[in-house]
């Protein structure tokens, strides 16, 4: 049995209502790393305050479960759940030890009970409770903040926690080591947590699985390597990582695949999918690394090809981004290729030289309308 | 802005402290002055100070003035914050046109609120007294609490209510144990504010006072009408005490309040 | 207990409009029946006819309103204005200077805002009296005049406009500076850096950057100073006397002494209607300036 359960849930802000969220549907499963990914006005907060009980949905859709239990018209405070706030929500006027036990004392949990368990949670978190207790959070850094909210909302041992953009506001360095420690807590604890963000390599980092969010909508929802690896829209196709996006037609049906028409008229093979037919509009995806790079000419067999020449190259490290115009149209092709040191290839291409834009037709990806 | 100032904009504001500050520290000193009329400095004295004691309406306008000011800010503070936290926190038709219309009261001149509210009084044929003072105050005290409030409340993050709920306090209890702490300082401030106001107005007050009812500012304008007599300044002395503790009293209640404070 | 109360909170919780109203509802509810019923009150007054000893009759007439436009009242009207608009320009040019040097203060500020702030909570009345006391015939002025040999008699200076004025801007400065302070205080000094940078002198960084950066603040003080000067009744009762009537002076003595009631109404919402207009005037030139500068 999942532990949360979506089905049809639609919330509306303002005059006239506009659909923050709109008939959204999904489950969580027990123990999951679950993400909702999106931009901001994506709906993913407000997705996540319903669950929380912040904000009640719109009357009509099916509504929200928490552990098999409907839990429309529950408040906050009687669905037991921890949350962490994108601004940590410490109390400022509490030390670090009464903000931990808050949550304790609004339980009735006897008082002898409470410092053991508020030193536990600021160990699980790897603050040093001698240390921490008696502070107040603005003595605290970022990161500091960060592990009292998250130890503040752990003690209470709670079978989901929701995470709101909880890293957000930490710097780089601090925030890759907490992603580890976060999807390590999750692995240790068994507490399912709903992790909301905009950051897709957080996302893709983290998660078991993630729901991409659009415009109030679910887009796409799937492990981190089928969201990355099978895009179902172009939303979806450029919001997680990059995309090159090609529209055209199919036009007929050669050696086992389908062959698509572009405007320009390029013919490009696709991978095969049910339900196509002759004349059907559609829109290809394919990730920059899966191109590939050579002199005109050259095509490896079966594979798409085409001629452009190098507009700019972008030296990023371990990866070189080429932007290639195609002869036609004028459309500008991104190609990520490996720095494979001195001897390599993608070091050699230089503005202006003539190329050939190569890939499989396995790695395009076929996108749905939105 | 970190550079000096020149030197004629130093001297300029020097000039505007002093014109501040000086008018008040001369009356202060020549309430110990022995001379009754002249500002020359004869010698130094309490006289003045003793016949205050003797001025019975004095006591009576202070006694009226406490009563008043002290009823009136209770209300005045527990309305004006109830109604700032249901501006700044909930969304309503008309927030936005209530918002605007509580700063009525605060731009009206307390002349015209006075002679209104005396008008309605006498039209309802209502006996005026202490109690219609008091209604008064809590009248113009209400809009000044609600907009300090409402101020202390916009640099409030609401997610700290949200953060007490998900933790399992109810509402009331999230506003006992967070919002209230949190709110603590705007409003001691508000009834603060509340306080001075009613125990310093004599417009509103000298409309709607009955016969016998004349609180502490109404009875020393009555004063000061006739001549300013160096009891005036004592009792003007006294008043700056008062009102200096009191100041001093609110600002020890907004220190940041020990931890256990907000035990719940 | 404790089930019965969380029912009723989580009742309220899903009722927003009655949690609401029950917030609203004390406040709202003594301003309704306390401010704004009395001012509808005696704007049904201001258009009614003269009741024959005191009060009013039924009927209706603009006729109170017209007589607004007689010398006599004009001229109070205009003497209004006149002194609010004066009382605002003085407090400008004292208040700018000192909010200009507390911003730039460093270790002081503190202290200097202190003592700015204090005289709000020091009492309107004292400080009148204050006035009184220095500005009277045998007050400390023409005392120390006297005695320096300035003049060889007293000089009249309570009961004069000079008076009122001077009340005016002891009791509003305050109101001036702040604001002005908090806007010169949002400014980056690096704005007069770049001005330098520029080539720009000390007066044309002044006039050209700070000014024109610091209005906001200008536009929020004087409307602070400008409309307590137009309700004002205690600075001109006791320190103009029974010569520098103001507006507000007027309203009393139609209602206490005049037994006009029907005037005063109108005289009153005159006043309301002088206080609304520069309130909206202020804030659309503060709307036009706001986009301008850091500060508000």
């Amino acid at each position: 049995m999942p532990i949360v359960e979506f089905t049809r849930v639609s919330k509306s802000f303002g005059a006239p209502p506009a659909r923050a969220v709109d008939a959204v549907t999904f489950a969580v499963r027990r123990g999951e790393f679950f993400s909702l990914l999106g931009p901001s006005g994506c709906g993913k907060t407000t997705t996540l305050r319903l669950l929380a009980g912040f904000e009640e949905p719109d009357p009509g859709g099916g509504g929200i479960r928490i552990a098999g239990e409907p839990a429309c018209g529950k408040r906050p405070y009687e669905r037991r759940l921890g949350m962490v706030f994108q601004s940590y929500a410490l109390f400022p006027h509490l030390s670090v030890g009464r903000n931990v036990a808050f949550g304790l004392e609004r339980h009735g949990r006897p008082a002898a009970e409470i410092p053991g368990r508020v030193a536990a949670a600021l160990e699980m978190v790897r603050l040093d409770p001698a240390v921490f207790t008696a502070r107040r959070p603005a003595e605290l850094s970022g990161g500091q903040r960060q592990r009292v909210a998250l130890a503040r909302a752990l003690v209470l041992q709670p079978e989901i926690l929701l995470l709101d953009e909880p890293l957000g506001a930490i710097d780089l360095k601090l925030r890759k080591a907490m992603q580890l420690e976060l999807k390590e807590l999750n692995r240790r604890l068994g507490i399912t947590f709903v992790y909301v963000t905009h950051d897709q390599d957080e996302a893709l980092a983290m998660s078991d699985r993630i729901a991409v969010m659009d415009r109030g909508r679910i887009a796409q929802l799937g492990s981190p390597a089928e969201i990355y690896e099978s895009p179902r829209t172009a939303f979806v196709a450029s919001f997680i990582g990059e995309s090159n996006l090609l529209g055209g037609k199919t036009e007929r049906r050669k050696d086992g695949m389908w062959e698509m028409v572009t405007p320009t008229g390029w013919r490009l093979a696709i991978p095969e999918r049910p339900g196509l037919s002759e004349g059907v509009a559609l829109r290809l995806a394919i990730r920059p690394e899966w191109m590939d790079l050579g002199p005109p000419g050259a095509a490896p067999s079966g594979a798409n090809a085409l001629a452009g020449a190098v507009d700019d190259v972008i030296y990023q490290g371990e990866m070189i981004r080429i932007l290639v115009a195609l002869e036609q149209g004028g459309a500008r092709l991104t190609i990520a290729l490996r720095n494979e040191g001195q001897l390599g290839r993608p070091l050699a291409w230089a503005r202006g030289d003539a190329v050939l834009v190569t890939w499989r037709p396995e790695d395009g990806q076929l996108l749905e309308e939105e | 802005m970190t550079r000096r100032a020149p030197g004629w904009v130093l001297a300029v504001a020097g000039a505007v402290y002093l014109l501040l500050h000086l008018p008040v520290l001369v009356l202060v000193l020549f309430s110990f002055n022995a001379s009754r009329y002249s500002v020359a400095w004869t010698g130094f004295t309490l006289e003045w100070y003793r016949r205050l004691a003797e001025r019975t309406d004095l006591l009576r306008g202070l006694r009226a003035s406490l009563i008043v000011g002290t009823i009136s800010t209770v209300v005045a503070t527990v309305f004006g914050t109830l109604l700032a936290l249901a501006l700044a926190r909930r969304r309503f038709p008309g927030r936005r046109a209530l918002e605007g219309l509580l700063y009525l009261p605060v731009v009206t001149p307390e002349i015209v609120a006075g002679i209104s509210l005396l008008s309605l009084f006498v039209l309802l044929r209502v006996p005026l007294g202490l109690a219609t003072i008091t209604v008064a105050h809590i009248a113009f005290s209400v809009a000044f609490v609600a907009v300090v409030v409402r101020a202390r409340l916009e640099g409030m993050d609401g997610s700290l209510e949200e953060a007490a709920m998900i933790l399992g306090a109810d509402e009331l209890t999230a506003f006992r144990t967070v919002t209230v702490p949190r709110l603590w300082p705007g409003i001691v401030a508000g009834a603060l504010l509340a306080f001075t106001m009613s125990f310093d107005d004599y417009v509103i007050t000298s409309l709607v006072a009955g016969p016998g009812s004349s609180t502490l500012p109404v009875v020393v304008y009555g004063m000061v009408r006739r001549n300013v007599e160096p009891t005036v300044n004592a009792i003007s002395t006294l008043i700056l005490l008062g009102t200096s503790l009191l100041i001093w009293l609110a600002t020890r209640l907004t220190r940041e309040r020990p931890v256990s404070a907000a035990r719940g | 207990m404790r089930g019965l109360r969380r029912r009723l909170l989580g009742g309220l919780a899903r009722r927003p409009l009655l949690a609401g109203s029950a917030l609203l509802a004390p406040g709202a509810g003594w301003l309704a029946v306390f401010f704004a019923a009395p001012m509808l009150l005696m704007l049904a007054y201001s258009v009614m006819p003269r009741g024959r000893y005191a009060g009013v009759e039924p009927g209706f007439t603009l006729e109170h309103y017209r007589r607004f436009f007689e010398p006599l009242y004009l001229g109070i009207l205009g003497r209004t204005v006149a002194w609010s608009a004066l009382a605002t320009a003085i407090c400008l040019l004292l208040g700018y200077p000192v909010a200009w040097v507390i911003a730039r203060s460093r270790r002081r500020r503190g202290l200097l805002l202190f003592l700015v702030v204090l005289p709000f909570w020091t009492s309107f009345l004292v400080r009148t009296f204050a006035m009184i006391f220095l500005l009277r015939d045998t007050g400390l002025v023409n005392a120390l005049l006297l005695r320096a040999g300035l003049v060889a008699a007293p000089l009249t200076l309570l009961y004069t406009p000079f008076a009122v004025l001077a009340g005016l801007v002891y009791g509003l400065l305050p109101f001036m500076v702040l604001p002005v302070y908090a806007s010169l205080e949002k400014l980056d000094p690096a704005l007069l850096e770049a001005a330098e940078s520029l080539g720009a002198h000390p007066a044309a960084r002044f006039f050209r950057v700070v000014l024109p950066l610091s209005l906001p603040g200008v536009i929020a003080g004087s409307l602070l100073v400008f409309v307590p000067a137009l309700g004002t009744f205690v600075t001109s009762d006791l320190l103009g006397g029974a010569r520098q009537v103001m507006i507000g002076n007027l309203v009393q003595n139609q209602f206490t002494v005049a037994r006009n009631w029907p005037f005063g109404s109108a005289a009153s919402f005159v006043l309301m209607a002088l206080v609304l207009v520069s309130v909206l005037l202020s804030l659309r030139l503060r709307e036009r300036h706001a986009g301008e500068g850091g500060a508000r």
